[in-house]
C-alpha cells in the first residue's frame, strides 16, 4: 500500500511540472506578444510591454522563464490583475461559493444517481430502466449551458421565483441549490449509467451467484455483496468530479451571476484581465489535478487489488 | 478494446465511456445472436465469413436509434453544406424595427434582439458547429491514432515517451486548457472565418488526442500477439506493411465508435467555449454565440424563442453524434454479443 502511494505520488510530479509547463508556453513563450489584448481594446504602450516583459522575464531563456514561474507559483504568487488586487486573493474570496457549489453539485449527483442507477440496474429491462437509460443520454447530449437556460425560463414562466431564486449573487446555500442542480446534471447522468453498468456487470458475477444459491435474501444479495463491490467505481468517480466541476462551473457561474471562482474567469475573459484569466485557470488545473490525486489514493485502500501490481 | 476493468489506470473518459457503453438497451430484442443467425443463414454459408463490420453492419440497422440517429446526422450535415435549402433568408439581414418578435408566418422562429430571423441563423448556424466538430473529431482521431499506434507497435522508451507526454495534456481539463489557449490567441472581427474556426479545431486537438492515443494503444496491444501479425513480421514484411494492413484495421473499431461520440462532445465544446465568448466571436454565426446572447436574463422572459431555438438544434446535434456512436460501439464491441 505504502509503495502504492509513493508510487503514485512520484508519478504525479512530472505531470504537475508538464501541465504547468504547457500552460506557461501556451501563454507566455509561443511566438507573439503575449501582452496583446491585455490592454483592452487599444495596442499596449511601449511602457506596459517593456514591464510585461520584466516581470515575466521574457528576456531571459525558456527555462529559466519557466522555472521563475512555477517558483512563484508555489509561492501562490499568481500576479496582479488590472485593478492592482492580487489574483490569489481575489480567488481566496470567492473559493468558498464554488466549493459550496461543487459539493451541492455532487450531493445531488449521489443522491439522484446513485439511486437512478440502482433502480436501473434491479429492473433491468423494464421501464424503468429505459426511462432512466434515455433519460440520462438526453442529459448528457445537452449542453449544461442550455440546461441552465431552459431552468431558469421554466421557474420565470412558473413565476416560482420567490422559492427558487434564479441568480445567486449572495451565494447563499438556498440561491445556489438550482445552479448546484444544473451544475451537477451531468455528473447525475454519469453516475446514474456507470453505477446500472457495474451493478448489471456484478450481477453476473459468480460470488453473486453462490450468495443468491446459499437461500440469501434478494435485499441482502444486493445490499451486501453486490452493492459494495458495484459503488466502488462510483465513488472513485464522483471523487474525480469534484476536481472537475469546480472547471465546469464557468458556464454555470455565468448563467447564474454567482460570484465564484467561475463567475471572475468570465469577467475576466470579457474584460480582457489575462493575468487573472490565466492565474484562475491554472489554480483550477492544479485543484483538479490534486483531487485526482487524493482519489485515486483512496481508490487504492477501497480497492485492495489495484496496489498490489 | 481497452479493458474496461483495468483498475491501475482509470481515466476519467475511460469510466465516462464504460458509463456510455449499454450492453443491454431495452430497445434491444432480448435474443440478439440467434436473430443475427436466422437472418443470415440463406446467404452466408456459401459466402466469405462476415468480417466484423459485416456483423455490425447487421447488428446496427436493427437498433431505430441508429436509423434515428442517422436522419437527424443527414438533415444537419446537408444545413451546414447548403443552408439556402432550407430558408430563402438572409441570416445578415436585420431590421432593428423588427427586434425580439416573437415566432409568427413571417419569422418562423421569431426575431433576435438585432432584428434579424432566427429561423435563418439557427440554419446558417449549423455550418460553424458541423466544421468544428468535424475537424476537431478527424485531428483528434489521425493524431491520437497514429500516436496510439507506433507506442504501441514500437513499445519500448518511445512508448514510455509517448504516453508520459499523453499523460500530461490528459492532465489539462479541455475547458479549461481551451479557454486559456484561446484567450492567448484571440479573435478579431476581422479574423477570416476559417481561421477562427480553425483555432478552435487546434485548440480542441491539441488538448484531446490523448483519449484516443491510450484507446489506440491498448486495442493495438491486445492485436499484436495474434498469429496473423507474427506471421507478417516473420515474412520479412516491412513495419508499415505490418501496421497498415495487419494491426490498424482489427485495432481501429473501438476509436471510430469513440471518435463519433466525441464528435457530438467537441460541438458541445464549440458551443461552450462560444458561449463563454472565447471560441468563435461574431461576425461568426453560430448557435454558442445565439445563446449567449438569449440567455442575458431580460430576453428569457421576454423573447424565450431566442434561447429555445438554438438550443434545441444544438442539443439535437450533439445527441444524433451521441446516439450513433453508442449504437456503433454496441455493435463494434464482440463481447457485448
Amino acid at each position: 500500500m505504502t509503495k502504492y502511494i509513493v508510487r503514485r505520488l512520484l508519478q504525479m510530479i512530472p505531470v504537475i511540472i508538464g501541465a504547468t509547463f504547457i500552460l506557461f508556453v501556451l501563454v507566455f513563450a509561443l511566438p507573439g506578444e503575449p501582452w496583446q489584448g491585455r490592454c483592452g481594446e487599444r495596442p499596449c504602450p511601449p511602457a506596459y510591454v517593456d514591464a510585461f516583459k520584466k516581470e515575466y522575464n521574457l528576456d531571459k531563456p525558456l527555462l529559466i522563464q519557466y522555472g521563475i514561474y512555477l517558483g512563484r507559483l508555489l509561492r501562490g504568487d499568481l500576479g496582479t490583475n488590472f485593478y492592482n488586487n492580487r489574483v490569489i486573493d481575489e480567488l481566496a474570496v470567492r473559493y468558498p461559493t464554488t466549493v459550496t457549489l461543487a459539493l451541492i453539485a455532487i450531493a445531488f449527483a449521489i443522491v439522484i444517481g446513485i439511486t437512478a442507477g440502482l433502480v436501473a440496474g434491479i429492473n433491468r429491462g423494464s421501464f424503468l430502466d429505459t426511462l432512466v437509460t434515455v433519460s440520462t443520454l438526453v442529459v448528457i447530449s445537452v449542453p449544461v449551458f442550455v440546461i441552465g437556460g431552459l431552468a431558469q425560463w421554466s421557474i420565470l414562466k412558473l413565476k416560482l421565483t420567490d422559492i427558487i431564486p434564479v441568480t445567486a449573487t449572495q451565494g447563499t446555500i438556498g440561491q445556489l441549490i438550482l445552479p448546484g442542480l444544473v451544475l451537477g446534471s451531468l455528473s447525475v447522468a454519469y453516475v446514474a449509467r456507470l453505477t446500472r453498468t457495474n451493478l448489471v456487470e456484478n450481477l453476473r458475477a459468480d460470488y453473486v451467484r453462490t450468495a443468491r444459491a446459499k437461500g440469501l435474501s434478494k435485499s441482502r444479495v444486493i445490499g451486501l455483496h453486490t452493492l459494495r463491490n458495484s459503488l466502488i467505481p462510483v465513488i472513485t468517480f464522483i471523487g474525480y468530479e469534484i476536481g472537475s466541476l469546480m472547471g465546469g462551473a464557468i458556464v454555470t457561474e455565468r448563467i447564474f451571476n454567482i460570484n465564484g471562482i467561475g463567475g471572475f474567469i468570465f469577467r475576466s475573459i470579457e474584460q480582457r484581465d489575462g493575468v487573472s484569466v490565466v492565474g484562475a485557470v491554472t489554480v483550477l488545473v492544479l485543484v483538479y489535478l490534486v483531487v485526482n490525486l487524493i482519489v485515486d489514493v483512496l481508490y487504492g485502500v477501497l480497492d485492495p487489488r489495484i496496489s498490489h501490481d | 478494446m481497452i479493458d474496461r476493468r483495468d483498475h491501475k489506470d482509470r481515466g476519467r473518459r475511460e469510466q465516462f465511456l464504460a458509463g456510455l457503453a449499454e450492453p443491454d438497451l431495452a430497445v434491444e430484442p432480448p435474443e440478439p445472436a440467434s436473430d443475427l443467425l436466422v437472418g443470415e443463414e440463406p446467404t452466408g454459408a456459401a459466402d466469405k465469413p462476415h468480417s466484423l463490420w459485416t456483423d455490425a453492419w447487421w447488428q446496427m440497422r436493427r437498433r431505430p436509434m441508429f436509423w434515428i440517429s442517422t436522419a437527424l446526422i443527414i438533415i444537419f450535415a446537408v444545413m451546414a453544406v447548403w443552408p439556402s435549402l432550407f430558408t430563402s433568408l438572409d441570416p445578415r439581414y436585420c431590421l432593428l424595427a423588427e427586434s425580439r418578435q416573437p415566432p409568427g408566418r413571417q419569422h418562423w422562429f421569431g426575431t433576435d434582439i438585432q432584428g434579424c430571423d432566427v429561423y435563418a441563423r439557427t440554419v446558417y448556424g449549423a455550418r460553424s458547429s458541423i466544421l468544428v466538430g468535424v475537424f476537431a473529431t478527424l485531428g483528434v482521431t489521425v493524431i491520437g491514432s497514429f500516436v496510439g499506434l507506433v507506442s504501441g507497435y514500437f513499445g519500448h522508451w518511445l512508448d514510455v515517451l509517448l504516453s508520459r507526454l499523453g499523460e500530461i495534456f490528459f492532465a489539462i481539463p479541455t475547458l479549461l486548457g481551451g479557454i486559456v489557449i484561446l484567450y492567448s490567441f484571440p479573435s478579431k472581427p476581422d479574423t477570416p472565418y476559417f481561421v477562427v474556426v480553425g483555432k478552435v479545431v487546434l485548440a480542441i486537438t491539441l488538448l484531446a488526442w490523448p483519449s484516443i492515443a491510450r484507446l489506440m494503444r491498448g486495442s493495438v496491444l491486445q492485436v499484436m500477439p495474434n498469429e496473423y501479425v507474427v506471421a507478417a513480421q516473420g515474412l520479412g514484411a516491412s513495419s508499415a506493411r505490418v501496421i497498415v494492413s495487419h494491426v490498424l484495421p482489427n485495432a481501429m473499431a473501438g476509436v471510430i465508435a469513440v471518435a463519433t461520440i466525441n464528435l457530438g462532445v467537441y460541438i458541445a465544446l464549440e458551443a461552450t467555449l462560444s458561449f463563454l465568448g472565447i471560441g468563435l466571436q461574431e461576425p461568426a454565426i453560430s448557435w454558442g454565440i445565439a445563446i449567449s446572447a438569449a440567455s442575458k436574463m431580460g430576453y428569457i422572459t421576454s423573447a424565450p424563442h431566442m434561447l429555445l431555438f438554438p438550443s434545441l438544434f444544438l442539443s439535437l446535434t450533439v445527441l444524433a453524434f451521441i446516439m450513433l456512436g453508442e449504437v456503433a460501439r454496441d455493435a463494434l464491441d464482440p463481447k457485448l454479443r
